[in-house]
């Protein structure tokens, strides 16, 4: 039995019609995708495949060729004192094993890369603060990097990658999650603008592991991750959490993957953003599967989007692929909303400002999804970043509303 | 003393064949400590008068003036009608996710004084408000209007009337849709705001159940679009007995 459901496109703006079914290449299950660390097994897209048909190809191009530098980041590693962190070449026989790149820039990535950081939380070893990996971008020259996390066997941890500067940046994020241990990864995208960073994470868990993986993506003009997550022994659970804010001409995208390959694991996938601003772009797809053998599967997955403004755009495409009949729970759900005139009036005719209203409702819209990702540091960087970002485009956001009169005194 | 006061007030809503026009020419006076009832039946214009004076975007004021102690009410937001001491009870209040009722109130009362409350005494007058309106103090935690019941909603909109203490407030068909006892509990909310801060009140409702708890000082019939009657008390007492029926038929026979 295969049900595959494909809610496609939640497209709030009208104007921006999308040429759905024109040249796309169709694809039957996910588990066909090719995957291969040869370059020459996925070559450089036109931007019609099924994985690249919403992505700003043009401006990614640098990423897809082989000639990719290590010189455009500096990688800085502030680590727990339980936390071991090594600088290896390509040749490190630990590097590879989470799993094969699923698109070209992920290939490309592998095959540029000259050294890689691998971080390892030791066996049984409970980290006692947050492992931090800076990664600063210094020039615009396409670079390739490599990171691998490693929670070995019953270890926890949380390790927070963050991603600032200018970059032209092809990144791998390799994660392996042993037998019971707990591991959180972040990785915030508060790239400047102009950066272009394309990123293939992927996650293989163990028995009875662990995995909350988060992402954050407020900055740079094009950001494309893909998080893939595979169990290999029963009892694994992953939780991904995303949340993306989107300005004017911005393109964040993730696509996610959750390969229920094997019984009785659980997954939930979360993301939620806002979009604001002409040209704002943010695409969601999430894709699972649950295979033959994945029986007692648990999973659940929702996108949310809050378009704010006029002319910004979300695409939201869920799908769930059940190749078993005998599980525990399937579902998803997407919905891409307008902001709720309704809810502005109520707060306003309690006599809050406009500006200070939408804030509100912006701030209510992801304040959940900020508690779930359950890392104080993230969680206070969060609620500023979601600030800013409010505060910079006040005027995008009091742009769209009819020009006001003078504050009344409020005395 | 505090007057509202609304002349030839003329009113049309945005439908998608256009404008159509609901208010005909409405002219009312409200004191402060005046308790007015609107009374009417369905599709007369009474919560249009509700929306129109709150400021709400749907509807357009093509005629009239509207002041507050000569203040021109309709040149302000609805915002700043707010902060100028107007309070609209709605019939339908909306669900705002994620903000919590603790901080909408605080930020609301804020906004409204021009100042933040004192935490403490804030706290214990919140606190008292709840209590009094039989609202689980567990509500403060709760997302605004998410999952209320239609009681539940209700008694939240009085709680904002006593706390925000407005110089007017509009109450849109706060009692419909209420069982009796929390018709009882909210009823007592607005006679203490009435016996606390001398707030003028419009009290538009379509029965003469809650003229049983809240003591109208005079009853106004609104008919399509205007004021057909007006009087005292005692003119809620006929429309109990008599229903709508005769200015309906009364209507359908000028029209």
């Amino acid at each position: 039995m295969a049900i595959t459901t494909d809610h496609t496109r939640a497209v709030a703006d009208g104007a921006h019609s999308h040429a759905f079914g024109q040249g796309v290449v169709p694809q039957g299950s996910r588990a066909e995708r090719v995957t291969s660390f040869d370059l020459a097994d996925i070559p450089v897209p036109s931007g019609r495949e099924e994985e690249w048909r919403f992505s700003p190809v043009a401006k990614l191009q640098p990423l897809f060729g082989e000639e990719q530098g290590a010189g455009g980041v500096l990688t800085t590693v502030v680590e727990a004192p339980e936390v071991k962190v090594e600088i290896v070449g390509r040749d490190d026989e630990r590097l590879g094993t989470a799993g094969k790149p699923g698109d070209r820039t992920a290939v490309a990535a592998w095959n540029a890369f000259a050294e890689a950081t691998v971080v390892t939380i030791p066996a049984e070893a409970v980290a006692s603060d947050v492992t931090s990996i800076r990664i600063e971008g210094v020039t615009k020259d396409a670079t390739a990097g490599h990171l691998l996390v490693h929670a070995e066997r019953h270890s926890e941890a949380v390790v927070v990658i963050d991603h600032r500067g200018d970059a032209t940046y092809n990144q791998t994020v390799e994660v392996v999650v042993d037998e019971g241990a707990h591991l959180t990864l972040v990785s915030v995208q508060d790239w400047a603008d102009g950066a272009v960073h394309a990123s293939s994470h992927r996650s293989r868990v163990g028995r009875d592991a662990k995995l909350k993986h988060v992402v954050v993506t407020f900055g740079g003009d094009v950001v494309r991750i893909t998080p893939d997550a595979t169990f290999t022994a029963e009892g694994g659970e992953v939780e991904m959490v995303g949340l993306y804010f989107a300005d004017t001409d911005q393109h964040q995208e993730h696509r996610l993957f959750v390969d229920h390959a094997v019984p009785n694991c659980k997954s939930r996938v979360t993301y939620k953003g806002a979009l604001q601003g002409t040209g704002a772009h943010v695409v969601w797809v999430g894709d699972v599967l649950i295979q033959a053998e994945a029986e007692g599967t648990d999973t659940y997955e929702l996108n949310r989007n809050l378009v704010l403004t006029d002319g910004a755009r979300a695409d939201s495409v869920p799908n769930l692929e059940i190749e078993t009949g005998e599980i525990a729970g399937a579902g998803h759900a997407s919905a891409t909303g307008r902001f709720d005139d309704e809810q502005l009036f109520y707060l306003m005719a309690r006599g809050i400002p406009e500006v200070d209203a939408r804030r509100l409702v912006v701030r209510g819209f992801f304040a959940e999804l900020i508690e779930e990702i359950g890392v104080p540091s993230v969680k206070e960087r969060l609620i500023e970043s979601i600030e800013a970002e409010l505060e910079k485009s006040m005027s995008v956001i009091t742009g769209v509303a009819p020009a006001q009169g003078g504050e009344a005194d409020p005395a | 003393m505090p007057t509202l006061e609304i002349r030839d007030l003329h009113v049309s809503v945005e439908t998608k064949e256009g404008a159509k026009p609901i208010l005909r020419g409405v002219d009312l006076t409200i004191n402060s400590g005046e308790t007015h009832a609107i009374m009417g039946p369905n599709g007369s214009g009474k919560s249009t008068l509700a929306s129109a004076l709150a400021g709400h975007p749907k509807y357009q004021v093509t005629a009239g003036t509207v002041t507050l102690d000569g203040e021109d009410v309709l040149a302000m937001t609805v915002d700043e009608r707010a902060r100028a001491g107007l309070f609209l009870a709605m019939q339908y209040p909306v669900e705002v996710p994620g903000v919590s009722v603790a901080n909408f109130l605080r930020t609301a009362k804020t906004a409204i004084d021009g100042e933040a409350p004192a935490l403490r005494h804030w706290g214990k007058e919140v606190k008292g408000a709840m209590e009094n309106l039989r609202i689980d103090s567990t509500f403060a935690e709760r997302s605004v209007n998410e999952g209320f019941s239609g009681g539940e909603k209700k008694r939240h909109e009085i709680l904002q009337m006593e706390l925000f203490k407005p110089r007017f407030a509009i109450l849109d068909e706060t009692d419909s849709g209420l069982d009796v006892d929390a018709l009882r509990v909210v009823s007592e909310g607005v006679n203490r705001a009435k016996d606390n801060t001398d707030v003028g009140v419009l009290l538009i409702t379509h029965y003469t159940r809650i003229l049983r708890y809240i003591k109208p000082d005079f009853v106004h019939v609104f008919v399509d679009g205007r004021i057909a009657e007006e009087g005292g008390p005692e003119l809620a007492e006929r429309l109990e007995n008599e229903g709508y029926d005769r200015f309906t038929n009364g209507a359908t026979a000028s029209a």
